[in-house]
């Protein structure tokens, strides 16, 4: 078991330094001159030069990328040109705001996951069975953005019950805080939440078809407690480590969910600074969310594995 | 991306008397769901053939006049914001988003198959250096790999297919080396090696068609999530050029007008909505017929 | 259990409590961008201009007719050579911080804008060799040359005051906690999210600050934002789509103000600026005034904008006292059109690289234009391209057309300078014309409005004839606000003023 989470530890340093060199790389391929970008609107030549060289856009692109990751090693994740705010202070600032949307979309999922999962096991073949996917599935059959939308329409401007846009903290006015988020927390549930169908209904399914099962029934338990005292306890287990894995999916997802709800958060950070070619912050970013995205990786396989005896032999 | 990928453990070999194949069939056709996700996949992709045929009007012809017509019997869907008629256009866009969705998902399987395979099959060093590369791609945000992407190559539909093409390759890469994995170790596998066969002819004779099933349950999820990402670029900007249409560019336009035209957003997105859910449910169908484990 | 209930009832009664005792009223605007760094100097965006309106007063101001008015100073003065400009500066004013303003407070802030390392305002006070304090309220700017702009400038980020202790503290981190003379100091900023100001107590004018309480919230979606303005999320938002007017106007809880922008929207024609420019277009005035002829600029305004905007032909607008009415916009003529292409010896169709940045409106006038054109055998092939690669496509010439907008200055100098001068920085065109070169060094000299006119006649002229650009329209600046918000007026600047505002 240490000798898995060691390897493991140990794989985490040549990924996150292939990460780096993707982001880095893509960055500098993308046309357009950040410099120019910043440089205002009248974009003076002089201006342009002075950007160019304070950010050390002058230099050969490897250099560039060792002044960065020596910054990186200090805990220096360089500086915003657009605002002039160390990266570091951007993603404090903001990790927050994604992870309350991230922990409700999360919730939402697993409600709507879990329990449609469950009862397309239990009635396999049956109406409530294509009821059950039906609606898990519709929640990744539609663009996030058009539901974000559409949901904007619907109870922002015509029934007027929930604020069309921006962000409230939690430790501010939880109230207001849950009617800002819980419009993006649900679409971005939404597009998970099949995931978490699947793979609940095969675990059910197997669990359902196992001799321990068999068991309980030919004990004459009811089948009420045969589901829900014994099935679902053994199936959940791995679904539930399976959740926090979303945890890329739901990063895409809240590039656009974001823009749309005008929340604050790293979605919206980084489609902006692409946009601007403000390296630092995309690069910083990206950094930081694929190591939190891997060590959650690594987590949820060691926990798989302890839930899992069968699995600790290979 | 949605995670589609199946979990390795669960699949087991199974004996039987009828072939794979038929069984698979008999139970993919039981599976009311699948058939409707398919039956709806044959009629977009022949309105998509036939358009020029089905639709009544040019899918670029604008009529200054008609600007932002509500639906009506001369318009079905009514008029975008330009005056073109917007069912035209919607058949018309079926064209570019199944094409996205089918092409990059041809291009992830044919540069992540075969790289999944080496891994797999080879295993050592090479396995290694792919296995942390993938990690890396998979560790950033799915999206932002394709818009960096699209934006790198410049913006086109075929651009974005090639952007949500590599994107996507990864989840290939590492779906074939899992099924690589657990098959390596099967008799006949063995038994191919014991008799003298060079590593490629096991590799393409052997494995692949035994990890097929496993492959074509997983195309059918990407090529839904592939649509929903050339949706998701065209809104962006980096997608289909005007004034050709696809249901991502017309989402875009549309937002301006969801006070005022609300149709114009209406049937693109449930366009999407039903090609992608088709596709779903014949994947979830596919899955179910192909798994040995079920009765 | 009874904790809670013990917390709730006290935070409910100090809630109440504190709502009689004030009732604190706050302004809160709608922005399409998250605004850059607010410091004057290091500033660069169109929106960062709206905030700064409210907390960073101006050594002047312009009205709606765009004549210069006084703010922190009372009057210039322009020496006979052109060379020395002399202002006198308004007594009794307070910074933020408690600093007095006076001259030495001005020569720092203008020092500041001409020598801070990152500092945009560099160009702008190019021809400024440096000023002099005459007095606690007169400084005196020395220019090198007669420059007739500079008090445009001053009436946008140039002539904006820091206070100078701490601006000297703060360094180049000053935007971060901005101190200047305006009727709102700085609170608070949350990046992306709202940037908060207060009432300042000690504001020169503050007899006419009603409210307490400013608040800016970006909000990029156009149709969010409004939707927030219908449900009370918001008191005021800018840039309405065109096609919201309606919506807004049916409103009873609404009130639309507009003004013609100082700005522009057009099209560049690559005229010299690599091998994009040997095409036909390129190549030949009479193949670019054909193209000008087939733009039906009223149809193109009514089918887009709901006939919203202005149809234009010169960068500034048919309202602008600079407008040369000797050259009135021009209708759609197809047949002078195609006599034309025929002249020039064109005799089939040919492709056009219509390079066109990222935009739904923008994109609905491309697509539109594309039309009007291939009815004259012109066939634009429109390319949709994310702004920061337009910018550098541009400038390096890969494109034909190229549809552009700017934000527009005071002064028309701001307009036609880095546009039409030779290897200027936005001559994308790269159109080269000596004599136009001349005309617009010769118009920066005269402080007469009249000589200097009668100089961009001729600039106007040798633009129409050789069309390097196609302008098209100006856009009205749309801000709606809620009906309980009086006193509102918009200027043709774009920004939000909030001297004089109160709730009904």
């Amino acid at each position: 078991m240490l000798n898995f989470i060691a390897r493991r530890l140990l794989q985490l340093i040549p990924t996150l330094f292939f990460v780096s060199v993707l982001i880095f790389s893509l960055q500098q391929l993308l046309p357009g001159d950040p410099a120019t970008i910043m440089a205002g609107e009248e974009r003076d030549p002089e201006v342009i030069a002075q950007i160019r060289h304070q950010y050390r856009l002058d230099q050969p692109i490897p250099v560039q990328y060792v002044y960065w990751v020596k910054g990186v090693v200090s805990g220096d994740l360089g500086e915003s040109m657009r605002i002039h705010v160390p990266v570091r202070d951007l993603v404090l600032e903001k990790l927050p705001v994604t992870a309350q949307l991230a922990a409700m979309a999360i919730v939402i999922a697993l409600v709507i996951g879990v329990g449609a999962g469950i009862v397309s096991a239990v009635k396999k073949n049956s109406a409530w069975d294509y009821a059950a996917n039906g609606l898990a599935l519709w929640g990744i059959s539609t663009p996030n953005f058009w539901l974000g939308i559409m949901l904007i329409f619907l109870f922002s401007v015509k029934l007027e019950w929930l604020p069309a846009s921006g962000y409230v903290p939690l430790s501010e006015d939880w109230k207001a805080s849950l009617a800002s988020t819980i419009m993006p927390a649900f679409v971005l549930g939404n597009s998970i939440a099949a995931v978490l169908m699947r793979h609940t209904r095969s675990a059910m399914l197997q669990v359902l078809d196992s001799d321990y099962v068999r068991t309980a029934r030919a004990k004459g338990l009811s089948e009420r407690t045969v589901i829900f005292k014994h099935a679902m306890r053994n199936a959940l287990t791995p679904v539930i480590t399976l959740g926090a894995l979303e945890l890329g999916t739901l990063l895409s997802g809240t590039v656009l969910t974001e823009q749309i709800f005008t929340i604050p958060g790293f979605g919206k950070l980084i489609v902006d600074s692409v946009f601007n070619r403000d390296y630092a912050v995309v690069q910083g970013v990206v950094l930081v969310t694929a190591t939190m995205y891997i060590t959650l990786n690594l987590i949820a396989d060691v926990a798989y594995i302890l839930v899992n005896p069968r699995l600790r032999e290979s | 991306m949605a995670d589609t990928t199946l979990n390795v453990s669960l699949m087991k070999p199974a004996e039987s008397v009828e072939t794979p194949a038929r069984r698979a069939l008999r139970r993919l056709v039981r599976r009311r769901g699948a058939l409707l996700g398919l039956a709806i996949i044959v009629l977009f992709v022949a309105l998509a053939i036939f358009a020029p045929l089905v639709t009544p009007y040019d899918p670029t012809a604008q009529s200054w006049t008609s600007v932002r017509k509500a639906p009506s019997l001369l318009h079905w869907f009514g008029t975008d914001d330009l005056g073109r008629d917007q069912l035209t256009r919607v058949i018309y866009g079926a064209r570019a988003s199944l094409a996205a969705g089918v092409i990059s998902v041809g291009i992830a399987m044919g540069v992540g198959v075969p790289l999944g395979l080496a891994a797999g099959y080879l295993g050592g060093w090479l396995d290694a250096l792919i296995g942390r590369i993938t990690d890396a791609m998979l560790a950033c945000p799915y999206l932002i790999l394709a818009i960096a992407l699209a934006a790198f190559l410049g913006p086109s539909l075929g651009n974005a297919m090639i952007a949500i093409g590599v994107a996507t390759t990864p989840v290939y890469i590492r779906l074939t080396r899992g099924q690589v994995l657990s098959v390596k170790v099967e008799e006949y596998v063995e038994a191919a090696r014991a008799v003298g066969n060079p590593r490629w002819r096991i590799a393409i004779v052997h494995i692949l068609p035994n990890i097929l099933p496993a492959l074509l349950v997983q195309a059918t999820l990407s090529i839904a999530a592939a649509i929903i990402a050339e949706a998701s670029l065209s809104f962006l900007g980096l997608g289909q050029q005007p004034p050709a249409p696809s249901w991502g560019s017309m989402l875009n336009s549309a937002q301006r007008f969801l006070i005022n035209a609300p149709w114009m957003a209406v049937w693109p997105g449930l366009a999407i909505f039903l090609t992608v859910l088709s596709f779903n449910l014949l994947g979830d169908g596919l899955r179910d017929a192909l798994d040995p484990r079920q009765r | 259990m009874r904790i809670r209930h013990v917390l709730a009832a006290a935070v409910a009664a100090i809630t109440i409590v504190s709502g009689i005792a004030h009732a604190e009223t706050t302004l809160r605007i709608g922005l399409a961008e998250d605004p850059d760094v607010l410091d004057p100097s290091l500033a660069r965006t169109y929106v960062g201009r709206i905030v700064f309106a409210s907390f960073c007063d101006k050594l002047f101001d312009i009205d709606e007719k765009l004549n210069v008015v006084p703010q922190l100073a009372l009057s210039h003065t322009t020496s006979a050579d052109g060379k020395t400009v002399t202002i006198k500066l308004r007594p009794n004013v307070k910074f933020q911080d408690g600093e007095n303003f006076d001259a030495t407070a001005a020569k720092y802030s203008l020092d500041r804008h001409m020598t801070m390392t990152g500092s945009f305002r560099k160009p702008e006070l190019a021809a400024v060799d440096h000023v002099d304090v005459v007095d606690p309220l007169t400084i005196n700017i020395v220019l090198k040359q007669p420059f007739a702009p500079l008090i445009a400038q001053l009436t946008d980020r140039a002539g904006m005051m820091v206070a100078p202790a701490a601006a000297k503290a703060a360094g180049d981190k000053f935007g971060l906690h901005p101190v200047c003379a305006g009727p709102y100091k700085f609170v608070e900023r949350v990046q992306q999210d709202r940037i908060v100001f207060e009432k300042f107590k000690d504001y020169w004018d503050k007899d006419n600050v009603h409210i307490d309480k400013v608040v800016f919230l970006p909000i990029v979606d156009a149709t969010v934002r409004l939707a927030n303005l219908k449900s009370g999320g918001l008191d005021l938002i800018e840039r309405v789509l065109a096609t919201d007017i309606k919506t807004v106007r049916a409103d009873k809880n609404l009130v639309l103000s507009t003004a013609l922008e100082l700005g522009y929207q057009g099209l560049d024609i690559n005229v010299g600026n690599g091998d994009a420019a040997k095409g036909p277009l390129g190549q030949s005035a009479k193949v670019r005034q054909a193209l000008e002829l087939a733009i039906d600029r009223d149809a193109l305004n009514q089918v887009v904008f709901n006939g919203e905007f202005k149809p234009g032909n010169q960068w500034v607008s048919p309202e602008n006292p600079y407008y040369q009415q000797s050259f009135p916009v021009p209708k759609r003529d197809v047949a002078k059109a195609k006599a034309l292409l025929k002249e020039a010896g064109v005799t089939k169709p040919f492709d056009v690289d219509f390079m066109v940045p990222k935009g739904a409106e923008t994109q609905a006038v491309a697509e539109v234009i594309q039309a009007m054109a291939a009815e004259i055998g012109i066939n634009m092939k429109i390319r949709v391209t994310e702004f920061a690669t337009s910018l550098k496509q541009a400038e390096e010439g890969h494109y034909q057309v190229f549809m552009l907008a700017w934000s527009g200055r005071t002064d028309p100098d701001g307009n036609t300078y880095i546009f039409h001068k030779c290897k200027a920085p936005q001559d994308y065109p790269g159109y080269c014309n000596a004599d136009v070169d001349k005309w617009l060094d010769d118009a920066r000299v005269p402080s007469d409005m009249k000589a200097r006119k009668a100089i961009y006649e001729k600039v106007t002229k040798a633009i129409l004839t050789d069309v390097p650009k196609i302008y098209l329209y100006h856009r009205r600046i749309l801000i709606a606000h809620t009906a309980k918000l009086e006193g509102y007026k918009q200027m043709p600047d774009g920004l939000v003023r909030v001297v004089g505002l109160h709730f009904k």
